[in-house]
């Protein structure tokens, strides 16, 4: 038991030391976009999960993301169940229950749409995403279209970041490990051949309702976070096109790959960031049109993502190792 | 006689007006070594379709040890001890020839998910079973120096052969084989039917398999059943199956008068 | 009841303006089975192309079934030109490609289209040239009818029937069919599958064309956002009739139409956006292949 927690402790303190670096050598605007790498890399993460283990193309997961947030941010505003000084004790608690909530909706959208297959799956949940949208919109107790304003923050930007850190690695070591275990074989196996996997005894509508699950959780929590950080949401934050961009960066980092899935992350949320230099000087936004110039590129150059389906520590073995 | 452990009872597929095969009864016995073959498209991949649950058969019914196993799913089937190889070789191509292995023994894993996050030793130990087993079994075909390399980058008559790993680590009752020497040279095919009559006394397996090569199933096959256009003209011993004249019409077609 | 029929024809005239851009979508996933986002936007490109032809012509201001005649040529050939483009510069590079990767870069080029819009036009809406003059063309019992929904219908109805003697009557059609059915095949058989996949392109984007200026027509507020909600419904309305099937996408884009409507009129607009993609679910998950669509059997 005391070695599974090894090595994500290692990594947590890993995380804080660089963590620090930023807290004292960067500005505001630097630190909040680099938490919002960081909900990136969960959703990112998290959506490898379904998109590349177990090869279902979902385009619902800004539905998932929508709920954890909204219940972060009511629970959070509405619940005070501990003292000042033990509130980090009740927003991890909020957080997990947005990931929970997120994670029921996705067993409910999960459970009749992943007969389908392909195409038609990532409409419907397109559709299911779209759905939880419009729900939200009509919902006045959270503010309907105006939205949910003066979400509590997790303080400063150090204990928002640490929160951050956790949640990633939480999610990083789940899905790693899971992937390590027969479980993730069956995932797998989906992924290749169906009607294989049923034949070797492998339920394989058990297999993708899981993986659906485990996903929207962690895409909830991505949510929390996020509803924590920028302190306000509405339910245009929640467009099937935030899913569009969770799936770009699933294959832009390498289906299949988590530690694409973070580079991926990470290239997404901070390239509209350096780009804006360029805005100042031209005078209009080319942001988005090279953004997805560079999309289309790399999908025609490099169809397999950054890292295809290898890790960062294949590439290195790959690589590095020989050529040493 | 021994005891019956499959039976096809009138098992009928019909896609759309065509009927693929037209209710269909056979009898496999414990231990047994039996053929299926006929002409082709006579309906013998349909067969297996409807025996492992692919396909549920429109009429009738299979049972398996005395019991019924309609409308239950494909994974429920194997789970039950029916193993399968496909014609056209369905291996996870892009997954290790282990791991192709190892996904077949999925079934007889007992730790949950969160053994697997916490490390526990339920875990760690079944993980290591779970692999002993697998590499024996590679062993039998000679596939254990491959073990790591993708299934997709074997030669063909090697692929031929993990399919049959695979199914044999579901641990069956009864294993079916889709042509499993096609594409195979003589040698190789005499080396294969070696194998699969060793696999059924170490593992006390009942085996059904499709083949085209007459020479072999003749060779090797107990019981055969010949199938004609869906329907059975013949069953019985291979000397039998061998002078009947309606195989022989059904193979080489009658001369119209 | 004369409230219900008034709002049956509104809805038929919302359908057949889906059923213009549904089409463009069930042609190509037909024939490359891919999900083309960009032409949503490719539709929005036809009304701007259109504004600005107009203003250059100096025919925005000058209702006429000329000036009419004159957009819809403008947008039709606009938009064939941009799907063409494409089609050869994104889409024929990745023809081998994962599906996945082909429906990013065809996302990537949605996004490009929608931004690139923004930097070209701006991202204010532009007020769409004054094509027809509106007025009650009949009234009686309480149901109004008037020249737009009139013209919406008959230019629909036009487009459609030559898409259908399009495709059936002639041989580019049959090759279209063909190719449709099996790529391989058809080209054994001497068919250039890739120009045929370029005239379906040019084809379904035309007829994105036509919807835009019949929207422009009837909504005349432009802006190059304006094809992602009514791209998406188009879509819908192609998945609920059975992608692929020419008639399914009509018949899809009626009842999207039509429900819309009725729930606009009847329930809540807000709830609107969600009706479509309740249906669609409804619909794919008892029956997967839409209302038209075949459901193949994976052969083992």
């Amino acid at each position: 038991m005391f070695k599974a927690f090894k090595n994500p402790t290692l990594a947590l303190i890993g995380l804080a030391i660089f963590g620090l670096g930023i807290n004292f050598g960067f500005n505001d605007y630097i630190q909040l976009t680099v938490l919002f790498i960081m909900v990136n890399c969960i959703l990112a993460m998290s959506l490898n999960l379904v998109n590349g283990y177990t090869g279902q193309f979902s385009l619902g997961h800004a539905g998932f993301m929508a709920i954890g947030s909204y219940f972060t941010a009511y629970s959070s505003t509405h619940w005070n169940i501990f003292p000042a000084n033990l509130q980090f004790i009740s927003a991890f608690l909020f957080i997990v229950g947005g990931g929970l909530l997120a994670a029921i909706a996705g067993f409910i959208v999960g459970l009749p749409s992943l007969r389908l297959k392909g195409d038609y799956l990532a409409i419907v949940t397109l559709g299911f995403g779209e759905i939880i949208r419009v729900a939200l919109l009509n919902m006045d107790f959270l503010g309907g279209p105006r939205g949910y304003a003066n979400i509590p923050s997790l303080g400063s930007f150090l204990s928002s970041y640490l929160f951050a850190s956790l949640w990633i690695l939480i999610c990083l070591f789940t899905i790693w490990r899971v992937m390590q275990s027969s479980y993730g074989r069956g995932f797998l196996s989906v992924r290749e051949d169906e009607i294989a996997a049923e034949s070797m005894g492998v339920d394989t509508t058990k297999m993708k309702v899981r993986a659906f699950v485990m996903s929207s959780f962690f895409a909830g929590i991505a949510g929390s976070l996020f509803a924590h950080f920028t302190s306000f949401i509405n339910p245009s934050s929640f467009t099937y096109l935030q899913s569009i961009n969770a799936v770009i960066m699933v294959v832009l980092g390498g289906m299949g790959s988590l530690s694409g899935s973070i580079v991926a992350a990470i290239f997404i949320t901070a390239f509209p960031e350096i780009l804006r230099p360029l805005q100042e000087l031209t005078h209009v936004d080319l942001r988005m049109v090279i953004y997805s110039l560079t999309l289309i590129l790399m999908m025609i150059l490099r169809p397999k993502g950054i890292f295809g389906e290898l890790e960062i520590t294949d590439v290195w073995r790959k690589y590095v190792r020989r050529s040493a | 006689m021994s005891d019956v452990l499959l039976e096809a009872k009138n098992i009928t597929m019909q896609f759309g007006g065509l009927k693929a095969v037209d209710s269909l009864a056979f009898k496999i016995h414990k231990g047994q070594l039996a053929g299926l073959i006929g002409p082709n498209g006579a309906g013998k991949t349909t067969v297996f379709n409807m025996l492992t649950g692919v396909y549920q058969p429109t009429e009738g019914e299979v049972i398996l040890e005395g019991q019924s196993i309609k409308g239950l799913k494909p994974f429920q089937i194997s789970q039950r001890g029916i193993a399968r190889t496909f014609q056209n070789i369905r291996l996870f191509k892009k997954l290790s020839v282990l791991d192709n292995v190892l996904i077949a023994t999925h079934q007889h894993v007992k730790y949950s998910l969160l053994n697997s996050l916490l490390l526990t030793k339920s875990f760690t130990e079944s993980e290591k079973n779970q692999k002993e087993k697998a590499m024996d079994l590679l062993k039998i075909f000679s596939l254990e120096s491959k073990a790591n390399e993708l299934s997709s980058s074997l030669p063909y008559g090697q692929q031929r052969k993990l399919e049959i790993v695979r199914a044999l680590a579901t641990d069956p009752k009864i294993i079916l084989l889709d042509e499993p020497a096609a594409g195979m040279n003589h040698s190789e095919t005499h080396q294969l039917m070696d194998t699969i009559a060793k696999i059924r006394e170490d593992f006390k397996l009942t085996v059904l398999l499709i083949e085209h090569d007459m020479k072999l199933v003749m060779g090797i096959c107990e019981n055969i059943f010949v199938l004609d256009h869906g329907m059975k003209i013949e069953e019985g011993q291979p000397a039998k199956i061998q002078n009947s004249k309606k195989v022989i019409e059904a193979y080489l077609g009658i001369e119209e008068a | 009841m004369q409230d219900f029929v008034q709002h049956l024809i509104n809805g038929i005239s919302l359908g057949s303006i889906y059923a213009l851009i549904a089409l463009g979508y069930t042609m190509v996933y037909g024939i490359l089975k891919m999900i083309n986002f960009a032409h949503s936007d490719v539709y929005m490109v036809g009304a701007f192309a259109s504004y600005y032809v107009a203003r250059w012509l100096g025919i925005d201001s000058n209702p006429s079934i000329g000036t009419l005649i004159i957009l819809l040529l403008t947008s039709m050939f606009f938009c064939s030109l941009l799907g063409l483009l494409i089609e050869r510069l994104a889409y024929r590079p990745l023809r081998n490609s994962p599906k996945l990767n082909i429906l990013i870069t065809a996302i990537g080029v949605s996004l490009f289209l929608e931004y690139g819009g923004q930097v070209v036009f701006g991202a204010d809406p532009k007020v769409f040239p004054d094509v027809m003059k509106d007025f009650v063309l009949f009234s009686g019992a309480g149901i109004e009818l008037t020249s737009f929904d009139i013209t919406v219908l008959i230019v629909s109805i036009l487009a459609m029937f030559a898409l259908d003697f399009l495709i059936y009557k002639t041989k580019l059609g049959k090759a279209m069919r063909a190719v449709s059915s099996n790529p391989s095949v058809a080209s054994l058989m001497g068919v250039n599958p890739d120009r045929i996949i370029s005239f379906t392109f040019i084809v379904g984007s035309a007829l994105a064309g036509v919807g835009s200026v019949l929207v422009g027509m009837k909504y005349p507020k432009i802006d190059p956002l304006m094809g992602m909600m009514i791209g998406l419904k188009a879509f819908v309305a192609a998945v609920l009739g059975g992608i692929g099937s020419i008639s399914g996408a009509v018949l899809g884009a009626l009842i999207m139409g039509l429900s819309e409507e009725m729930v606009v009129a009847y329930l809540s607009s807000t709830y609107r956006d969600a009706l479509a993609f309740g249906i669609l679910i409804v619909i794919l998950i008892f029956k997967p292949a839409g209302i038209l669509g075949k459901y193949s059997v994976e052969k083992v």
